[in-house]
């Protein structure tokens, strides 16, 4: 817009030199700018271009700068003319003569008349007129301004912009009408416009009046709220916090009301209650929608992968994990005038097994009594910490804790004071009563102190204490904090298992701890289980370099992979951690073999593990069936006759094939299935052949069991039978079911029904069908543009580098013509001067030879003069 | 001076002057004849109980005779009997000689019995004396050099240094290691090896067929040990070096050194030999042996034995047998067939399978082999790998489709469109011995069909390349052969900035109570 009318000046000044009109409509002046297309809705501003005036500009412009500019070259003093508007070429000689005269005026006045009081100069205060002051006595506020800026009426805009629509033309008609009846002449339009300011100036008086009535009204309405507000701030839960100021009565007791009302929780739209039908379709179509997602994972499309992160998280989740899938399910809503969170807490806690469900259903409701009880209080944070994850139940947990909240932090303060010995102390002073806040730990070693000493139950209260505790969104280096927690807990878990006696029972309590923090930080606890995998499956690798095999690996490291199913999902194509434990797992069937019951026992474990790992995705494990075949080989008594094949790390005969040889025949009819306990991994204590062999029942039965799994996995593979062969013929020919107990007979039948049921034709293979490549086409491939002039398939920064890149060459180009124009104008210039300088000197040549030859013809005559 | 030296690094005073003794009698003995007597105390501690006496008595002999040989105060001949000598008719001068000589002998013969002393240090110490005397004897034989056809070689001294060293109740790895460095040198080797062959030859011949696994052990790290010069010029670095005719000694001819080393192991493959050393001769035999025989092809009848053995034994065999095919035009009956009956589950887990495959890879790479044959090759490949861990099937699917890009004809197996849909059986059988018999041909390569199913990712893609047409291009199977497990895990255990941790949605409450558990059906926790 800044430019348009300097551009209208300097045409301007071309016009003053010669009528515009004239050079338009003179042919020989215009140069008509050929348009290859017409482009609809377009307009071009060079259709028509003025070469002779543009030229003329250009010229005028240099006489006046470069010109000047040479002229002044090699000069040092310049004369400067500081008369004003001497240089301004806008104003006219009449203006500046005025001026001229004003400024002289001015500056004689201003001594004159220092003392002399002109009843026209304003009078201000506080850099605002008084008389302004005078005028308006209420000060206007931001907001009246706001009011005033809308009050645009139409009369208004149509007199002042002589627009507006006809029926407001025929308003004003009308009344000229009912004028024109009343024998006045019409009004002028300056009348008009004076009686509508006049109009709009009583307007704006009646508004003041009403301004004032309803500021009346206000401070009436405030003085009745502060008279009602002690009676609602009983009803809320902030009750304490609101009387406190009240009490302390300070001057300014209305400006903290206004910003604690600011703070205080406004009615938010609460989301409509659920019917159970509507809960529970969302709650489907969430699983749908998870279980697509593992379905998506597993055929191994890598293209979503990027996003699959993101798929738990909601809109707006702050990202630090407050976050779990299994509460977002729950809705905020009021029921019979109550937050619905009893309900739903009772819930959760049937679910995870919580001891005293009773209180935990009672703690919130009491809290809103502002219960103090100990062991309430002690209720409500665990609860809350399962359930404690959706916004809005965090506020409304903020809310109720706040008034918990000193008595916590001074307990955490005296707990941080505490060294570590006197927290061994205190804790088992106070077994039966647990601290409530817990600092992390910050090394492995005061996990462990942590946990020291402590029932398995409390244990896990401990963790899920720490876990609230140091919630990452209560303090910042809350996150990397918990973190650590997660490779510690893995540590934990390991060296519960190592133990003699394994306490699994620990383990198993501590899961829903580490599901919940893995929840939160799925790449710490990634990073530590692969760190665990990786270290395991090297030192075993070390081992089979070494000797050639390797032995199977402990207890913990079957926790760990058991735990790996837990938290991560095994059905993926390539996971992360759950990939490598499956390599594990197969390597260690490989390459461990079996020499006692124990041995077996882990490899039964870690075959129950593979069974898991690929129930989901029914992928084929050959090392599984290796094991189990092998596994099935050691029952066998005769070994020689058999004359199949055995895989590594079996071997057809030795020390050790014969583990799983009934020793006495009879036992079969005393056995019963009963479940093994895990630690039989590490040791196993069988006094009699009697025992010894209801173990080997047991192994059997377990192998079957797998077996019979495995065939129901498999089913569909195209060479199921060939891999089941070898399982069929052992089965078939050399166990006979005769020997076994019942149960396992039945197991027997069916493995072997599996097996023969199995299709065993199949359709040759072939190349799958390509798609056909599509015929080259003539028709041209027509792209909708949008938005011409506009390059696309780019991104934003290369555009505008591109943009930038175009307009350096513009001005580069433009100022190199410039330049060029300059040096030739500058040429002329000179060369006008060359010929001005000669022109005068062959003149004054001419003038001397004139001289002298009138001097000559003088001189000549007088002597003809004196000759005659 | 070495015996100086000696004396400061002994800290007990007790040896220290026993050392002194003895040098002090040496040199006694040196200065003058009257002293002579004085080697019986020599001896005498050559023989003591301690091991500190014995290596001081040793230097103090080594010291003695080596002057001796280079004074030539030995007598030179044939050697008349201790009481001859005294009684016979002889200047006392030869008789002294004579003396000492009998004195040499006796110490010899007890340095020999050192050779299997408990005690490394004396062994050794004993072994670098008796090589010092050799040395010395070489170049002042002890014999009449009469005849000129006659080289200088103390041949009988190095015979028995080996009839020791190889001993037949104690491993004697470490002391043969350092008569490597003897054996550095030409003429010391040549005898060497024909003093195996010798002494194997007697030790076996009288075992009677029955294995000895120590003293074969012994015997086959010293022939380990002996590293053949390629070349006639290599041949310079002589313990004796031969006045006259040193050209035509056969000790400095390297076609006789390939003749001796051939005859060498030659003779020791030819007795039974216990299982691991079956195997550790077959690893270097086509690298350390084959190329240092005259005649590699004498060694046709071992390999094929080995061949025959099956198992690992067989698998290490074809290595030798490759060479000998390849560089010495042996033919070789029905070797694919065996090639084919090799192929057992038991090759995807042996320590041996990259040496294996490499070389199954080169035997089938020929493109004149029958279409058949190749396609048995493939098809019971992808039968066994039913049964193969994912590092193994890494290399078995590359290397059955670079089977299939070879040989065309043998798309079938995974490309066979037909007009109508039927079903069938697998035709092919497993059990036929036969390649041309067992129907490969007509079947298809469903196995691999299964894998797409494999639980590792990498194994599955690989598995997925039968969908579509292979490419041209052949893979690298050389680039695999040597992965292990671990590195496989690796692969998914390496951080990459893209990696995320996709989590289980189903919450996890206790260790084995869970939708689909089957740990938890099986085993408790206590």
């Amino acid at each position: 817009m800044g430019k348009a009318p300097k551009k209208k000046n300097l045409a301007d000044k071309v016009r003053k030199a010669k009528a515009a009109s004239e050079i338009k409509n003179n042919p020989f002046e215009v140069k008509i700018n050929r348009k290859k297309f017409d482009v609809l809705g377009r307009k071009s501003k060079h259709d028509v271009g003025l070469p002779g005036v543009s030229r003329s500009k250009a010229i005028n412009k240099r006489k006046e700068t470069l010109l000047k500019e040479y002229k002044q070259k090699n000069k040092s003093n310049k004369f400067i003319d500081r008369r004003l508007g001497e240089y301004d070429a806008k104003m006219t000689p009449e203006d500046k003569i005025l001026q001229r005269f004003a400024i002289e005026r001015q500056r004689s006045h201003g001594k004159r008349d220092v003392y002399n009081l002109n009843e026209e100069e304003e009078l201000t205060h506080y850099g605002q007129s008084l008389a302004e002051i005078e005028k308006f006595n209420d000060t206007v506020g931001s907001d009246d301004e706001s009011e005033e800026k809308g009050l645009l009426s139409a009369e208004l805009t149509a007199s002042h912009f002589g627009g507006g629509g006809g029926l407001l033309r025929k308003k004003t008609s009308g009344g000229e009408q009912e004028d024109e009846q009343g024998g006045q002449k019409a009004k002028s339009r300056q009348e008009l416009i004076e009686e509508l300011i006049q109009k709009s100036k009583q307007e704006k008086r009646e508004r003041q009046v009403q301004k004032e009535e309803a500021q009346e009204l206000t401070e009436k309405l405030d003085q009745d709220w502060k008279s009602i507000q002690a009676l609602m701030v009983k009803k809320t839960p902030k009750a304490e916090h609101v009387d406190k100021p009240e009490e302390k009565a300070k001057p300014e007791e209305y400006d903290m009301m206004v910003r604690e009302l600011g703070f205080e929780m406004k009615a938010q739209p609460s989301e409509k209650m659920k019917t159970p039908e509507e809960l529970a379709k969302e709650e489907k179509e969430k699983l749908q929608k998870l279980e697509a997602d593992r379905l998506r994972r597993m055929m191994g499309d890598e293209d979503g992968a990027s996003v699959q992160s993101q798929v738990h998280m909601s809109a707006d989740d702050l990202n630090d994990g407050f976050v779990l899938d299994k509460n977002d399910k729950k809705t905020l809503a009021y029921q019979d005038g109550k937050w619905n969170i009893e309900e739903e807490t009772e819930d959760d806690k049937e679910e995870e097994g919580e001891t005293g469900e009773e209180e935990g259903s009672e703690a919130e409701g009491e809290n809103e009594e502002d219960d103090d009880d100990v062991e309430e209080e002690e209720e409500e944070g665990s609860g809350e910490d399962e359930d404690g994850h959706s916004d809005l139940e965090s506020e409304q947990e903020s809310e109720n804790e706040e008034n918990d909240e000193e008595e916590e932090a001074s307990s955490s303060r005296q707990q941080q004071t505490l060294s570590r010995e006197e927290l061994k102390a205190q804790q088992e002073a106070a077994k039966a009563e647990l601290p409530y806040t817990f600092t992390a730990p910050e090394s492995y070693e005061d996990l462990k102190d942590l946990l020291h000493g402590h029932t398995p139950d409390n244990q896990r209260l401990i963790m899920a204490r720490t876990q609230k505790c140091n919630h990452p969104s209560l303090a910042a280096g809350n996150k990397p904090k918990l973190q650590k927690l997660v490779g510690f807990l893995m540590e934990y878990m390991g060296e519960l298992a190592t133990r003699s006696p394994p306490e699994l029972c620990t383990i198993d309590k501590l899961i829903p701890e580490l599901y919940a923090l893995c929840q939160m930080f799925p790449e710490a606890a990634g990073k530590s289980m692969q760190s665990i995998l990786g270290d395991a499956a090297h030192s075993m690798e070390e081992a089979v370099e070494v000797k050639g095999h390797a032995a199977f690996p402990t207890l913990d490291m079957l926790v760990y992979l058991k735990v790996t199913a837990l938290l991560f999902p095994t059905s993926d194509f390539r996971h992360p951690v759950t990939t490598p434990a499956l390599l594990f797992i197969s390597q260690t069937l490989t390459k461990c073999p079996v020499r006692s019951l124990q041995d077996l026992t882990s490899g039964l474990v870690l075959c129950c593990l593979a069974v898991e790992y690929v129930s989901f995705s029914k992928r084929f494990l050959p090392e599984l069936i290796n094991f189990l075949s092998g596994t099935l080989h050691l029952v066998v008594q005769d070994k020689a006759s058999t004359g199949c094949m055995v895989v590594p790390p079996f071997r057809l005969s030795g020390k050790y094939s014969d583990l799983l040889v009934l020793s006495n025949s009879e036992s079969c009819s005393s056995w019963s299935k009963k479940n093994l306990p895990l630690s039989a991994t590490q040791q196993l204590e069988l006094e009699n052949d009697l025992n010894k062999d209801h173990y080997r029942l047991n192994c059997l039965s377990t192998c079957l069991d797998l077996v019979k799994r495995c065939c129901l996995l498999y089913k569909d593979l195209t060479s199921f039978t060939h891999i089941f062969q070898p399982i069929r013929t052992l089965l078939s020919k050399h166990l006979c079911s005769q020997m076994l107990p019942s149960p396992l007979q039945e197991l027997h039948s069916e493995i072997l029904d599996a097996i023969s049921s199995a299709s065993v034709t199949h359709t040759r293979l072939v190349f799958e069908k390509k798609k056909p490549i599509p015929l080259k086409l003539f028709t041209p491939k027509i792209v909708e543009v949008l938005d011409y002039g506009k390059k696309r398939g780019s991104t934003r920064e290369e555009r505008e580098k591109e943009r930038l890149k175009h307009k350096y060459k513009k001005e580069f180009k433009g100022a190199l013509r410039e330049i060029r124009k300059d040096s030739r104008f500058l040429a002329r210039e000179k060369l006008n001067e060359v010929m001005n300088r000669d022109a005068e000197r062959k003149r004054k040549v001419k003038e001397l030879l004139g001289s002298l030859a009138t001097q000559e013809g003088e001189w000549k005559a007088l002597k003809r003069k004196k000759r005659t | 001076m070495a015996p100086a030296k000696k004396r400061n690094v002994s800290s007990k005073a007790n040896v220290k002057k026993i050392k002194i003794d003895l040098e002090g009698i040496v040199e006694r003995i040196l200065k003058s004849r009257k002293h002579a007597n004085d080697v019986f105390d020599i001896l005498e501690f050559l023989q003591s109980e301690k091991e500190k006496d014995i290596t001081c008595a040793v230097d103090a002999c080594c010291k003695l005779f080596c002057t001796f040989l280079k004074r030539k105060d030995l007598f030179i001949g044939k050697l008349p009997g201790e009481d001859e000598a005294i009684k016979g008719e002889h200047s006392p001068d030869e008789k002294y000689k004579i003396f000492m000589r009998h004195r040499y002998n006796n110490c010899v013969e007890i340095l020999l019995e050192h050779l299997n002393h408990e005690t490394h240090g004396v062994k050794e110490s004993a072994l670098c004396c008796l090589m010092k005397f050799a040395a010395g004897q070489g170049l002042h034989p002890l014999e009449d050099l009469d005849w000129s056809e006659h080289f200088s070689f103390p041949r009988e001294l190095i015979q028995a240094v080996v009839h020791n060293i190889l001993s037949q109740s104690s491993d004697n790895s470490l002391l043969i290691s350092r008569f490597q460095e003897f054996l550095e040198m030409e003429d010391v080797r040549y005898y060497v090896m024909s003093s195996i062959r010798d002494n194997v030859a007697t030790v076996m011949d009288k075992s009677k067929g029955v294995v000895l696994p120590v003293y074969q052990s012994n015997v086959f790290t010293l022939m380990l040990n002996i590293n053949m010069p390629s070349q006639d010029s290599e041949l310079t670095n002589f313990m004796v070096k031969q006045e006259a005719k040193h050209e035509d000694w056969k000790a400095a001819k390297l076609h006789d050194h390939k003749r001796a080393f051939e005859r060498m192991w030659l003779g020791f493959l030819k007795y039974k030999l216990p299982n691991s050393m079956y195997k550790k001769v077959l690893v270097i035999l086509h690298d350390s042996i084959l190329p240092h025989m005259s005649k590699p092809t004498l060694m046709i009848d071992f390999l094929t034995a080995a061949y025959d053995v099956g198992g690992a034994i067989s698998l290490l065999a074809l290595n030798g047998l490759f060479v000998l095919i390849h560089q010495h035009n042996l033919d070789y009956p029905d070797f694919y067939k065996k090639l084919y009956n090799l192929l057992e589950p038991s090759v995807f887990h042996v320590k041996y399978r990259a040496r294996f495959f490499h070389l199954a890879n080169l035997f089938l790479s020929s493109s004149h082999l029958p279409v058949y044959l190749v396609a048995a090759f493939a098809k019971r490949l992808a039968r066994l790998a039913l049964t193969a861990p994912p590092t193994a099937l890494l290399i078995v699917l590359p290397f059955i489709y670079n089977l299939i890009r070879r040989h065309p004809s043998c798309r079938v197996l995974i490309h066979k469109p037909s007009s109508e849909d039927e079903l069938l059986e697998d035709p092919y059988v497993m059990k036929e011995v036969d390649p041309a018999l067992c129907h490969a041909l007509e079947s298809s390569l469903w196995e691999i069909k299964t894998l797409q199913k494999h639980y590792h990712p990498d194994v599955a893609k690989a598995a997925m390349l039968i969908n579509t047409p292979l490419s041209e291009q052949e893979d690298d199977i050389s680039e695999v052969l040597e992965i292990t497990s671990y590195e496989l895990m690796e692969r998914d255990l390496k951080p990459t900035e893209s990696k995320s941790f996709p989590l289980e949605f189903e919450t996890a409450a206790h260790l084995l109570e869970r939708r689909g558990e089957v740990l938890g059906q099986h085993f408790c926790l206590a």
